[in-house]
């Protein structure tokens, strides 16, 4: 779907993309990388927008320095910011939006109706869009990237400026551009957590360079961050170290890291959710123990944590390993 | 399980889309006309047809007017020339420009809009002559139906038919070349301020002091005896650009302080003509500049 060589994008004072290569096939595949990591930069490059300093890139086969429009006939692009005007309809913009991209009068409103559909606007859609939530925003945004039936979307940061429903709901939305719709999926985002629940292949960088490119299970199995909560019962007045030794007895790697600012956070025990069987110990011990379970998520966690271990690892033995790292709990 | 059911409802099936994807030429067409009927606000809100639709209706009153009184007095000529009726009215053609140039062009800068279409096939160059394209032929529309009524009406008068038409021939194409360059203009003004009061006052300035200014000093010029100031001083407004084109290429009289010994004549209107080119491929130029690096 998408490939690129040794591709680079250098701004008079930063270099935005730095000899990046990469080869991303069909399927949802998340990019994922910190502010300024470069990911809206690749995006234009690859929509034929922007050219390259170096380097080459192709989408779909076709060269992005030669054949742009063709590329971008293709392909929906949602931008990060803002783009709607307030005081048009969503079904008078999309179904303007599908005529830019070349579709006749009547298939251009027939396909409006049904991507607003599909991504969950109804009666609303009616109304001028200066009116509706974030959330509404943000579907109408992706309508117009799918209203032309591309074969490939570019998604710059739609979960941004969501609550976590809001998200799960978007997240669920990409997944099924691909699963129902057909359509491969490029998503960016700042957060790994969401995107490994939602894409196939995580590409992460930093810098403008690749640090990982990996189907998302690699990722889950090593490093998927589960908090647990209990509560203290007569039979064990410190449930929480109580679980702790039941967990680690049970194999379970634990993390004595806590979470800084958060209310009660001695109470909430991080550990490594190894697959599916983790949820299982972890219900288990703490049924035995007789304690409550107050909660037990999974975690969000920003991308520099998970390169931590990775380039702790790397370093020389005798480095000074980070703090938390060197806290951990491990299973005989 | 509430999420289960919910992508049910969605779930009704998606289609893909096999039918013609139309390309470039289309989009820009597409582009073209929506813009020429939000220049009237047609397809928009009630309110956004008010303003433009009223400076239509004042435009053309003046004409219906002069007709209605050909008419019931069988004039033998019309009392004002097709050429010189947009100069009359510069004031109307000056308000819609500045209302309508800046709702043509700053809305999709503003609301960021304009990426969306730069991620589809239509290009800068598309974008750019379907936007100056609808505001020249807005503008042609305001300042080419009075001139039509005017025609209507010195037919029903019984005026001679072939000096009317030729006329007519000469009043449309000098408001041909008022549109390109007030539409030129007005697009410039409006795509450097995205915010859109800014846009209205920018053109009603660039209009009124240019205008102002030359035919102040052309007024004191002719106190002065210099005839052939005159000449050139209208060069440095977009109306008086305009007179000078028509004085010497398209049989107008002209509006100059001093009358006929003032006007520009053939080699001076050939200057005329060159300037008013110039800019209208100017203002496409800076158009161009502007929207290179438009959401990149
Ligand atoms: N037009 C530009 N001119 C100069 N520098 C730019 C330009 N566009 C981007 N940059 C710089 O390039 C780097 C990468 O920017 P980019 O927008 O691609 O990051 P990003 O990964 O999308 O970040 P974010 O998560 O904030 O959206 C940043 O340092 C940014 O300041
Ligand atoms: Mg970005």
């Amino acid at each position: 779907m998408i490939a690129t060589e040794s591709l680079s994008k250098r701004f008079p004072r930063v270099t935005a993309l730095d000899r990046l290569s990469l080869d991303i096939g069909p399927g949802v595949t998340g990019l994922v990388g910190a502010n300024g990591a470069g990911k809206s930069t690749l995006i234009k490059i690859l929509l034929g927008l922007s050219p390259a300093t170096e380097g080459r890139a192709s989408v779909l086969g076709l060269d992005v320095a030669t054949s742009g429009a063709a590329i971008r006939e293709q392909v929906g692009y949602m931008p990060e910011h803002d783009c709607l005007p307030p005081d048009v309809s969503a079904t008078e913009f999309v179904v303007h939006m599908a005529r830019m991209s070349g579709l006749p009068p009547t298939a251009a409103r027939e396909r409006t109706a049904d991507t607003l559909r599909h991504v969950g606007l109804y009666e609303e859609r009616y109304r001028p869009m200066g009116g509706y939530s974030t959330g509404m925003k943000q579907r109408v945004k992706l309508a117009q990237a799918l209203v032309h039936d591309p074969k490939l979307v570019l998604l710059d940061e739609p979960t941004n400026g969501l609550d976590p429903v809001g998200r799960d709901e978007m997240l669920g939305l990409i997944r099924r551009v691909h699963t129902d719709f057909g359509i491969s999926v490029l998503v960016t985002s700042h957060l790994l957590g969401e995107l490994e629940r939602t894409c196939d292949h995580v590409v992460v960088i930093d810098g403008g360079t690749l640090l990982r490119s990996s189907s998302t299970s690699d990722f889950t199995q090593a490093t998927a961050t589960l908090a647990v909560e209990v509560t203290d019962s007569d039979a064990c007045p410190d449930g929480t170290s109580a679980l702790r030794e039941a967990l680690t007895a049970a194999g379970v790697t634990l993390h004595a890291g806590f979470e800084e600012g958060l209310p009660g956070a001695g109470h909430i025990l991080l550990l490594e959710a190894s697959g599916e069987e983790t949820y299982d110990i972890v219900r288990d011990a703490v049924a035995e123990l007789g304690l409550g379970l107050v909660r037990m998520e999974q975690r969000r966690r920003h991308i520099a944590e998970v390169f931590r271990p990775d380039a702790a690892a790397a370093r020389p033995e005798g480095a000074a390993r980070p703090a938390d790292n060197a806290m951990e709990v491990q299973a005989r | 399980m509430s999420a289960d059911t919910a992508t049910q409802i969605h779930n009704i099936g998606y289609r893909t889309y096999e039918g013609p994807r139309l390309g470039r030429a289309y989009a820009r067409r597409s582009l073209y006309s929506q813009s020429l009927r939000g220049a009237y606000g047609l397809g928009r809100s009630a309110k956004s047809k008010v303003l433009p639709m009223i400076l239509f209706a004042v435009m053309c009153l003046p004409a219906a007017i002069i007709v209605a009184v050909a008419v019931a007095t069988d004039l033998d000529d019309l009392p004002v020339d097709y050429t010189r009726y947009a100069i009359v009215m510069q004031a109307v053609i000056g308000l819609y420009l500045a209302a309508q140039a800046p709702q043509t062009v700053s809305r999709d800068l503003r609301f960021k809009t304009v990426p969306l279409y730069f991620s589809r096939p239509i290009e800068r160059v598309d974008y750019v002559l379907a936007k100056y394209g609808a505001m020249a032929t807005a503008l042609f529309v305001l300042t080419g139906a009075p001139l039509l009524i005017l025609y209507v009406g010195s037919l029903l008068a019984k005026m001679d038919l072939s000096d009317q038409t030729l006329e007519l021939g000469q009043g449309l194409v000098s408001v041909g070349l008022l549109s390109l360059l007030f539409g030129g203009i007005g697009l410039v003004m409006a795509a450097l301020t995205p915010r859109r009061g800014f846009g209205v006052a920018a053109v009603i300035a660039t209009l009124t002091i240019t205008y102002g200014a030359v035919s102040t000093i052309q007024a004191i010029a002719i106190e002065a005896g210099s005839t052939g100031a005159v000449k050139w001083l209208g060069l440095f407004s977009p109306i008086t650009l305009i007179d000078g084109v028509q004085t010497a290429f398209l049989g107008a009289a002209t509006a100059f302080p001093g009358g006929d010994p003032s006007a520009p004549g053939a080699g001076a209107g050939a200057v005329y003509l060159l300037v008013v080119l110039a800019l209208i491929a100017g203002s496409y130029g800076i158009l161009m500049r502007r929207y290179r690096k438009v959401g990149l």
